[in-house]
């Protein structure tokens, strides 16, 4: 969707502020909201796309106004919703409904840091053939979906160089819409600076994103 | 809600006013998972120490200072980033598609996430607020030698520019350039040059 998370490029976004000897939360309810986060991953009830696109959803002005930890809050609280793992009462009430059956943990403190180092790559084997090779033309295009994609606005109907082929990769697109994970070629694609930003740019700056086929015409 | 600072930036750091409220959400949502069985408290303390103690910038200095001690190294990090990291140990979330990007004079590389704020946990650890920013995520791709200055690099106008905006689950680790008279350090020595943001590429690594 044109959200403004899909950042790239805007202006008057505010100044970068750098903090030396930086914790790595700044708060103890960040970090339970990020181990939340990861535990709840355990049971597996929707992909982190969908969390991204919940998180995109907010309406543009609390996206702004909230912190970075906030955003995963509410990513967290409206899937464990949306996916019945709680109820928007449970929720509001922060107890649980008495009749409610007690879970067991997907994920026991025995295997986090198993769990944690196995990762959850996206690669996938398929039969789809890559229909660009390194050093093809290319024009992304000029599609504007109102849910979640990874081809930013600032990038759309633009041309570009294929420079790595990365294997079929999960298409979140279709995977946060729980339309299937569709895994196909993802490829680098490089792009001069001067044709997403025009002449004022530096002629030899790249801009170089990762993309899927689908955002891909020969150019 | 935290409210806009007279500068108007999202105060996602140290001297945030989050209210009390948000700490009561949080911990009123984590009692209610733990009571229905959803996750195991033990769990979530383990998650937060495995943030906190297993990854962060030191796993990536390793990496660069063994990349610039060892040729063979470098050239495996260069070929499969995922497999020569995972050799000295490190692996996992935000790290299973990893490539790596070599500064040279002639290209300078540097890092964004403009639709979130990806980042190879593995070997970085967590990001850093700024590389959350809306200002960092808006501006890099648009005016990245602007960005630079700020962080007091200025880059030559010969050379390259180059901005990987990690819109896909492949996560980037610069490979900064090996500063001069280094030529003699062991890599235990590199490793404590290398720092984090020289890793994102807004930053160079300087002899002691």
């Amino acid at each position: 969707m044109n959200g403004v998370h899909d950042m790239g490029g805007m202006h008057g976004l505010g100044p970068i502020v750098r903090e030396q000897n930086e914790p790595v939360w700044h708060a103890p309810w960040e970090a339970r909201v990020f181990a939340l986060s990861a535990a709840i991953g355990a049971w597996r009830r929707w992909p982190g796309d969908a969390s991204r696109q919940q998180i995109e959803q907010m309406p543009a002005a609390d996206y702004l106004r909230v912190s970075y930890y906030e955003k995963w809050l509410h990513g967290l609280t409206e899937n464990a919703i949306r996916h019945g793992l709680v109820t928007r009462e449970e929720a509001a009430t922060g107890r649980p409904d008495p009749l409610a059956p007690k879970a067991t943990p997907p994920l026991p403190a025995a295997q986090v840091a198993e769990v944690m180092d196995r990762g959850g790559p996206k690669t996938r084997e398929v039969a789809r053939q890559p229909r660009f090779r390194i050093g093809d033309a290319i024009l992304t295009r000029n599609i504007h979906p109102l849910t979640h994609t990874r081809l930013p606005r600032f990038a759309r109907g633009r041309p570009g160089v294929i420079t790595a082929l990365h294997g079929a990769h999960v298409f979140p697109d279709t995977n946060a819409q729980f339309q299937g994970e569709n895994a196909q070629p993802l490829y680098t694609v490089r792009f001069q600076a001067r044709a997403l930003w025009g002449e004022a740019a530096n002629p030899r700056d790249t801009v170089c994103l990762d993309l899927w086929e689908d955002y891909l015409d020969p150019a | 809600m935290p409210s806009h600072g007279p500068d108007g930036h999202d105060h996602d750091h140290a001297h945030s006013t989050v209210p009390d409220d948000t700490a009561l959400r949080v911990k009123a949502l984590e009692s209610l998972l733990v009571e229905k069985g959803l996750v195991d408290p033990a769990a979530l303390d383990a998650i937060v120490d495995y943030y906190e103690h297993k990854v962060g910038p030191r796993n990536g200095a390793r990496v660069v200072a063994r990349a610039w001690a060892d040729p063979a190294y470098k050239a495996r990090l260069l070929a499969d980033a995922t497999a020569a990291i995972a050799e000295l140990g490190y692996a996992g979330r935000q790290g299973e598609h990893m490539v790596a990007v070599e500064n040279t004079p002639a290209v300078h590389n540097m890092v964004v996430c403009t639709l979130c704020s990806c980042y190879p946990w593995p070997v970085l650890g967590l990001p850093p607020a700024w590389y959350k920013s809306a200002g960092y995520r808006s501006r890099s791709v648009i005016d990245p030698r602007g960005v630079l200055r700020e962080f007091g690099l200025d880059v030559s106008d010969d050379t390259e520019v180059r901005v990987w905006d990690s819109t896909a689950e492949v996560r980037y680790l610069v490979l900064p350039e090996r500063p001069a008279g280094t030529e003699a350090m062991t890599e235990e020595q590199l490793t404590a040059l290398v720092t984090r943001d020289s890793m994102i590429g807004v930053a160079r690594v300087s002899a002691p």
